[in-house]
């Protein structure tokens, strides 16, 4: 911060921090632009899209258009809205989520409290695995789930999440876990407290950020996870995503712009709120995620 | 006589502690055995599997009868491959270039002490927050030739306003870079943010004692010193270009025709619904080896760097 501090002092002019200002604010209206436009048509009518402007304020605001996404709108052959859809993510990205934290954290304390010969490697094949375009497991996996009978199941959807993203909770916790002193444990050793004793009352009691940081990762992530819901189920078992794309994609019928918009919006909902109450470790966990090692 | 009593008694008591010793010793790696396995066998082992099918006669479900190079044969004859790899090209180009570019510029706009930083992030960064669908799917309707931001500008007055990007094969790609640059500038942003953040000021502070402007002290100084975050960003952003698959589903369909075709679009289609399963598989060998080819450096350097 000191730095571009002292770089203005010196450029210095007046019209220099408008123009700054100026760019941002567009910038951001931009950005802010399309959300906008989101939101604006799904509380418009048929009609109001139809004849006026998409910039333009809803006239009559009304949530006709939600309430239709939600309970009535047409996905497929059944036109019983996307809620069954909406619960099926829930379904699928509570358990996911909390196990693969669960396991990353023991895996995390493993690879750094109580290494092995081959510590590196193993932590290297699982780094690794984040990595890998998920086209390069799809055929396997379906077969795999076919024949345990756990296609079209969200038992199958939250099995694979978890299986995908133990590399990432591992990852985020083995980083935690390296900074987090050995003196402690080895004193615990000393004291006679075993393994899972001193991972419940050393370690766990002060991973709360990063904990935090996990848990926001893989909601995000899974919930917006479309490749795998799309490959592994179909019909009234499909996640939110999939359920959202066949409504837009479908052209039968009237297509309803607001009534779209308005399934786009029940999608992003769960994600941006979890963005806008804990954006902070929102953005820790993507950086987590992008500088690695 | 006395010596051998003991022994019995001697004898399971250690055997029991070294038992117990060894379970404990072993206990670690008993808990991380399982996450390992799995991970062995479903990416490990199932890449294997997908490579084996590639050498496969594969069709509509997987047989294991070998057809040598056949699929690869096939998919490098594929006029559609060459669309797909093309799309992945030009996206790829424009979409790193673009955010990064983009991502820079506005990071260093947001590092000259601006008041409303706190306001202003969110909204660089509120799409990362969103499903590739949702952006798809606002994108699509925000571009929409008859009633989205064409109709917008004509009532605006400019009249022979066009953009038909969508529907126009030449054009469709850009849309995806986009929607693209729209979704990932914001984070590539807070990388930037982030590294700024971390400069040394009395560098800067010397530089500028020595007389040095600030747009040479950015150019000279600062963006160089910047660089790691350039490689981090290329790689993530690499990564997902090379991955993207619900972006063009949503937005276009991998359409009109085959015009924003990439990859991973093509490995779905040819292996779920065209029924060429080993053409499939061997496009996903292919874009794993992109990826690796990108990754494993990286990685390589990261963890080697740690050591030091």
């Amino acid at each position: 911060m000191s730095a571009t501090q002292e770089t203005v002092s010196a450029g210095g002019a007046r019209t220099g921090r408008y123009f700054i200002y100026a760019a941002l604010i567009i910038l951001a209206l931009v950005y802010l632009l399309p959300l906008y436009v989101m939101l604006s048509t799904s509380l418009k009518s048929l009609d109001e899209i139809r004849g006026g402007d998409m910039l333009a304020p809803p006239r009559d605001p009304s949530i006709a258009a939600w309430v239709r996404a939600w309970g009535e709108a047409c996905i497929g052959v059944s036109c019983v809205g996307i809620k069954g859809y909406f619960w099926n993510s829930i379904k699928m990205v509570v358990p996911a989520v909390l196990i693969s934290t669960l396991l990353g954290a023991l895996n995390g304390y493993v690879l750094t409290k109580w290494r092995f010969p081959g510590h590196k490697l193993v932590f290297g094949m699982m780094l690794f695995a984040c990595f890998i375009p998920f086209q390069a497991v799809l055929i396997p996996m379906a077969r795999v789930l076919g024949t345990f009978g756990l296609s079209n199941s969200t038992t199958g959807l939250v099995l694979v999440h978890v299986i995908y993203g133990l590399g990432f909770t591992t990852l985020f916790f083995r980083n935690y876990y390296e900074a987090f002193p050995d003196e402690l444990v080895k004193a615990a050793m000393i004291d006679g407290a075993g393994f899972f004793r001193i991972f419940w009352r050393i370690l766990l009691p002060s991973s709360g950020p990063i904990i935090v940081v996990t848990i926001i990762y893989q909601f995000t992530n899974i919930w917006n996870d479309f490749l795998f819901g799309v490959s592994f189920s179909s019909g009234t078992s499909s996640p939110m995503t999939v359920a959202l794309n066949n409504l837009v994609a479908s052209s039968t019928g009237v297509k309803e712009y607001n009534v779209d918009m308005a399934a786009a919006v029940f999608a992003a909902l769960p994600t941006l709120f979890v963005y806008v109450v804990a954006g902070r470790y929102f953005v820790r966990g993507l950086m987590a995620g992008a500088v690695k090692g | 006589m006395t010596t051998i009593e003991p022994v019995p008694v001697v004898v399971p008591q250690r055997q029991g502690r070294s038992f117990a010793d060894g379970l404990r010793n072993a206990l670690p790696k008993i808990v991380l055995a399982p996450s390992f396995a799995v991970i062995l066998l479903f990416v490990y082992g199932f890449i294997l599997w997908t490579v084996y099918l590639s050498f496969t006669t594969s069709r509509i479900l997987p047989v294991y009868k070998w057809g040598g190079f056949d699929a690869y044969y096939r998919l490098w004859s594929q006029p559609n491959w060459y669309v797909a790899m093309q799309n992945l090209a030009i996206f790829g180009v424009l979409y790193i270039g673009i955010c990064i570019a983009l991502g820079l510029a506005i990071a260093i706009l947001m590092d000259q002490r601006i008041r409303a930083e706190g306001v202003l992030r969110p909204i660089f960064l509120y799409p990362m927050a969103l499903s590739f669908v949702v952006t798809g799917t606002a994108w699509k309707w925000f571009l929409n030739p008859g009633l989205g931001l064409e109709n917008t500008m004509h009532n605006l007055g400019w009249t022979s306003f066009k953009f038909d990007w969508l529907v126009n094969p030449k054009m469709a790609i850009y849309t995806v870079v986009i929607a693209g640059v729209w979704q990932a500038s914001g984070f590539v942003m807070a990388m930037f943010l982030a590294g700024l953040r971390g400069i040394d000021g009395e560098i800067i502070k010397a530089a500028q004692i020595d007389g040095a402007s600030s747009v040479s002290i950015y150019r000279r100084i600062i963006i160089p010193l910047l660089r790691p975050v350039f490689l981090s960003a290329f790689i993530v952003l690499a990564h997902m270009a090379i991955k993207s698959y619900d972006l063009v589903i949503a937005l276009t369909g991998g359409g009109p025709g085959n015009a924003t075709e990439l990859p991973s679009t093509f490995m779905y289609s040819y292996t779920f619904t065209r029924n060429q399963m080993n053409v499939g598989s061997a496009s996903a060998v292919m874009m794993l080896m992109g990826i690796t080819a990108i990754i494993v450096p990286y990685l390589y350097s990261e963890l080697r760097e740690r050591k030091q």
